[in-house]
């Protein structure tokens, strides 16, 4: 898109993206903010680093708030650059529904890497997007699997029952939990657990732990074996019991999530890449649809008129227009969806946009 | 997207082990629409500037009650400089004293907030005088 921004003109987009793939890790720390930020520069190095990322083992950390998702991640950092595998985190914490500001407190857990070139740990605000991640996350993965981060960890907000978005932004779902945070009940209702690839029962020196992974690891037995037509087939996860500050059953979960990325067929692995390429593209579908939403202008009398009353906005924007309409409850949000792609794809006429309108009845 | 939240780090370097004001400012600018990394206790310089520094905060928030600032505030100040982010607002609060303020200023530090400031004074100021961003 023929956009201009000061700072992002592309000789200035490309000297930033060859100095992060080179190993400059302040505009690689700057590129991820674009992307975050979702500018013009952000789209550049998108363009530059998706043709070379692909390769990096992404694995998703998530569980309910203070099950150790933080310390756990620390736990695998240390195991990972023991080996001397460079590693990203990409630690995510959620947006105020209210102020839109954010307290991201997950490096708390993770400072023993100042001075280590192979740990680049990033914190996100979910700024608004539901489902556990930001919207950004993908993208800040991708950004790090192209600049060399061979293995990359998303750890998610503190999730409920339903935030499974990760399992669909990384091969292997490693699903946090904590001793005696429920019983049988917990464990076969539908969500989390059925998209974890492994489950961790941390904070393993607690009593309780052993119980709650025996019986998770029993529930977890009558997952049938065979997929029913049409449906992935249903993972089998282990069940691992970990002790994040000490270190305990670390290697064993890291050995774990090695084996099943070797294990595991291409094609499982394919389903996740076009399921996070749908998501991906929809996403940006989706913003690409917004801004030319919130661009249209029309010459409609309807919307001058009302501009003229008092009644709305001074700007004739149908989009804002529409808006007006649905909150009074003189449209159906279907309606008014269908004529802005209408008048999107040039189908619609100005004069039909507001043809469903009907006066309000007043209650009066 | 308009109107992107400024992103802060708020550090407590040194060895004094009280960060109630850190906690408090951290969720005070959280309410006022600001993106607060906070990391924690016991940081050395190098740790905050790597945490600036793949955070891309805006600004970083240093809080000191141990008397030890005239040593880590300057230290941190000049690794920003040699890392390249000499663009990155330095704000101070504690028990800072008076006469500390001058050295401080000319170390690179934009502000000291001593007890008593209110958040929406630091929020002002942050908002004020924070690099403008792409």
């Amino acid at each position: 898109m023929a956009r201009t921004q000061p700072g992002a003109t592309p000789s200035a987009a490309d000297e930033l993206c060859d100095a992060a793939l080179s190993g400059d890790r302040r505009a690689l720390a700057r590129l991820l903010t674009a992307v975050e930020n979702r500018t013009p520069l952000a789209e550049a190095a998108m363009r530059r680093f998706y043709p070379m990322a692909g390769k990096a083992q992404l694995i998703g950390v998530t569980g309910p708030a203070g099950a150790g998702k933080s310390t756990l991640v620390a736990a695998l950092i240390a195991e990972l650059r023991r080996a001397e595998r460079p590693v990203a985190v990409v630690a995510v914490d959620p947006s105020s529904p209210i102020t839109g500001g954010a307290v991201l407190g997950d490096r708390v857990r993770m400072q023993a890497y100042a001075s280590d070139d192979g740990v680049f740990i990033r914190s996100m605000a979910s700024r608004g997007h539901a489902g556990g991640l930001s919207t950004a996350t993908t993208a800040a993965a991708a950004l790090f699997d192209a600049a060399g981060f061979d293995t990359v960890l998303i750890e998610t907000v503190g999730a409920g029952q339903s935030e499974v978005e990760v399992a669909a932004t990384a091969y292997t779902t490693v699903v946090v939990e904590a001793p005696e945070m429920g019983d049988e009940i917990q464990a076969i209702k539908a969500g989390l657990l059925e998209v974890a690839d492994i489950i961790v029962v941390n904070k393993g020196d607690r009593p309780g732990a052993h119980r709650t992974a025996a019986q998770l690891r029993a529930m977890l037995a009558d997952t049938p074996r065979e997929a029913r037509p049409g449906r992935p087939s249903p993972k089998h996860p282990d069940v691992l019991l970990t002790t994040a500050p000490t270190g305990e059953g670390v290697a064993e979960l890291l050995a774990a999530i090695d084996a099943r990325r070797s294990a595991e067929p291409s094609t499982a692995d394919g389903s996740v890449r076009l399921k996070r390429a749908e998501a991906q593209v929809w996403a940006v579908l989706s913003d690409r649809l917004h801004e030319r939403i919130r661009a249209l202008e029309g010459p409609i009398e309807e919307v001058a008129v009302a501009a003229q009353a008092g009644s709305g906005s001074e700007r004739s924007v149908p989009a804002a227009e529409l808006l007006r309409c649905v909150a009074a409850n003189e449209l159906d949000p279907y309606t008014a969806a269908d004529r802005l792609l209408e008048m999107l794809t040039g189908t619609g006429r100005p004069g039909t946009v507001f043809a469903n309108r009907r006066a309000r009845k007043d209650p009066t | 997207m308009t109107d992107r939240p400024i992103k802060v780090l708020i550090a407590k370097p040194g060895l004094d082990g009280h960060d109630r004001g850190a906690k408090v400012l951290a969720r005070g600018l959280r309410d006022e629409g600001f993106e607060v990394v906070y990391t924690g206790l016991r940081q050395t310089p190098e740790m905050i500037v790597t945490a600036a520094l793949q955070e891309d905060v805006d600004v970083v928030g240093l809080s000191i009650l141990s008397g030890a600032h005239l040593t880590l505030v300057p230290r941190v100040c000049s690794l920003l400089r040699e890392r390249g982010m000499d663009d990155v607002l330095v704000a101070t609060g504690g028990i800072i004293p008076d006469e500390d303020v001058p050295a401080l200023k000319d170390a690179g530090v934009a502000a000291v907030f001593g007890p008593g400031t209110t958040i929406t004074e630091v929020a002002e100021f942050l908002r004020a005088n924070s690099r403008p961003r792409d």
